[in-house]
């Protein structure tokens, strides 16, 4: 990737973050850890990787992604809404009332949101769903997931890797953000998933691992994935949560809640100041 | 009673296989009971339309999702205790909040499960599923009301749960009579008492109603195949021209299409109301006939009830 296109996806990623700390600002809640580590992914996928129609969101041949922690809604509202799916104002509305922005993913409100998601371990399944469906009727899009690592300890995560790999979905990829946190604080302590490679390996799936917040490592391992034929991928991202804003980064206590005025105006500071670095005085 | 037995999976399972030859949009996922459940049918002429899911009914139930989002119409098979017990969740938040168009075919419910025992004899399903916004409850009363709640449910729009059982049970319904979901079939005209049953009850309280006419009641039966939406019209007709109504189902009185009835009679038209049912006990092994008898589940128990609740009025 050059030098541009990765200033581009960073400023993407950035304009992201910006989203995420506005909707859950105005929402007084919500869960910025936890979409703050997804930003560059997202960013990643919706501007380089898929195949997508903001003006046809329904667009039968377009590829699926799937939020399993759909917690990080924050993050995907505002790649969407960056991405063209409805407006960016929007993101101020997030978990109000009468809003299409829910507290979690709902498909059937959300311009660009293709599985209603939230109670953690579902998406996997739904996204399998996805790419039988892709393979049955022989279209070539292909399904992305992106999963926590808290949420990959409930067991029915395993169950649809188990389906994945046994129906040799080679069209599907899910990612595992490891932020390493999860509510009652770090993975490790809580219900250690290692080794998950290795779990992933034995559980059929073509395994990389790699840094969550590079551009060039995620063009390469999606990139990769795309050429192994015969079983799915998965791709373990490590990340840290809160990514981007100083003092939210690797604190379990910022998985759920939103900023006070102070920290608002203190975490748009730091956005807006990286957003100006990568983009020069075009834009603020 | 009627000559003729079948069991309401039976229906199920067949009907499944003819619509597939109508429509290459239907696949059906299974989690390790295809025989069992009938999906068998389904599996043999149609082997790359159907889904193995293996013993793991909650991912079964999010792959249906997924599969229906992308425009496939799934039919997803289980024991009810699994496809609405262990899977409720599933059915909750990846089904029914997205309102997708899985259609949930649950065998193997009530108490006629016999020799496997409590475990496995779920009277809770109609209750669970009854919570979800959106969900239809289909529960045909014999193996020809089953075929046709099958082809019903293909063509109903969203989710649907449609709860056969594994005992073979009496052919009592009109071949002719159109099946419409959300609609109640008179069976028996009766002015003293009104019985309204759903699933294998259905033949019993037909059984019933026909000892307590020897005796010189006269009791109206209505088949309420569709538990959700409740056919109201049916029901506020029974209760302003009957007085009084019983409800049989083999379920649980907790949740089910008794507790239905006696919510919409008591906020719209309050006369008194029985129900039969599993009464807030776990079920145990037997022959299916024999627990049956033993839970009340019969025409003796349901004829009984009608017949002291005409009393006290």
């Amino acid at each position: 990737m050059d030098t541009v296109e990765k200033q581009r996806l960073e400023a993407i990623a950035c304009r992201i973050r910006i989203g995420i700390i506005e909707g859950v600002y105005n929402a007084k809640s919500g869960h910025p850890g936890g979409s703050l580590s997804a930003a560059d992914l997202l960013a990643y996928l919706y501007f380089k990787e898929m195949d997508v129609r903001p003006e046809e969101p329904d667009w039968p041949d377009r590829d699926r992604f799937v939020l399993s922690k759909g917690h990080a809604a924050p993050a995907l509202y505002a790649a969407l809404a960056e991405r063209g799916f409805f407006p960016p104002e929007e993101l101020k509305t997030l978990r109000h009332i009468g809003s299409h922005l829910q507290g979690h993913p709902n498909m059937r409100l959300t311009p660009g949101v293709d599985m209603s998601t939230g109670s953690l371990g579902q998406g996997i399944s739904a996204a399998v769903g996805m790419a039988i469906a892709g393979k049955l009727a022989k279209k070539d899009y292909r399904v992305y997931a992106l999963c926590g690592d808290g949420e990959s300890q409930e067991g029915e995560v395993w169950e649809a890797l188990m389906s994945a790999a046994h129906y040799s979905l080679d069209n599907f990829a899910v990612a595992i953000d490891c932020n390493g946190l999860q509510i009652d604080g770090r993975v490790s302590d809580v219900m250690s998933l290692d080794p998950l490679a290795e779990k992933l390996e034995a559980f059929g799936f073509f395994t990389q691992t790699v840094d969550g917040h590079d551009f060039d490592a995620l063009e390469s391992a999606y990139g990769r994935a795309k050429l192994e034929k015969g079983r799915p991928s998965a791709i373990i991202l490590r990340t840290v949560k809160g990514k981007g804003v100083s003092f939210m980064e690797d604190q379990a206590g910022w998985h759920g809640k939103g900023p006070n005025t102070e920290e608002y105006g203190l975490a748009m500071g730091e956005l807006r100041a990286r957003l100006s670095e990568l983009v020069g005085g075009e834009e603020k | 009673m009627s000559e003729v037995k079948a069991a309401t999976r039976d229906g199920f399972g067949r009907e499944l296989a003819a619509l597939g030859r109508e429509y290459p949009d239907i696949v059906a996922l299974n989690a390790d009971l295809s025989e069992t459940t009938r999906t068998g049918y389904f599996q043999k002429e149609f082997p790359e339309r159907f889904f193995n899911c293996g013993i793991a009914e909650a991912n079964m139930m999010g792959i249906a999702a997924g599969l229906a989002s992308c425009g496939y119409v799934p039919f997803v098979s289980s024991f009810a205790m699994f496809a609405a017990g262990r899977a409720f969740e599933q059915v909750r938040n990846s089904i029914g909040y997205p309102h997708l168009n899985v259609k949930i075919g649950a065998s193997h419910a009530g108490i006629s499960v016999g020799e496997d025992g409590a475990s496995h004899q779920c009277c809770e399903d109609i209750a669970l599923m009854r919570t979800i916004p959106g969900m239809t409850i289909l529960c045909p009363a014999d193996e020809p009301e089953a075929r046709a709640a099958t082809r019903a449910a293909y063509h109903r729009d969203g989710p649907v749960y449609l709860r056969v059982s594994r005992f073979a049970t009496p052919v009592i319904s009109d071949p002719s009579a159109r099946f419409e979901i959300g609609k109640g079939v008179l069976l028996r005209p009766g002015s003293d008492v009104a019985i309204i049953a759903c699933g294998i009850m259905v033949p019993e309280a037909v059984e019933a109603a026909k000892a307590l006419a020897a005796e010189g009641i006269s009791a109206r039966v209505i088949n309420m195949h569709t538990v959700k939406p409740l056919d109201c019209d049916i029901v506020a007709a029974a209760a302003r021209e009957c007085r009084a109504i019983v409800t049989a189902e083999e379920h649980s009185v907790i949740g089910g299409l008794g507790e239905a009835v006696c919510s919409f009679v008591a906020e719209n038209c309050p006369v008194p109301v029985k129900r039969v049912g599993v009464n807030d006990e776990f079920g145990m092994s037997g022959p299916a006939a024999d627990l049956l008898k033993h839970f009340g589940l019969s025409a003796e128990n349901i004829a009984a009830t009608a017949r002291s609740l005409v009393k006290s009025k």
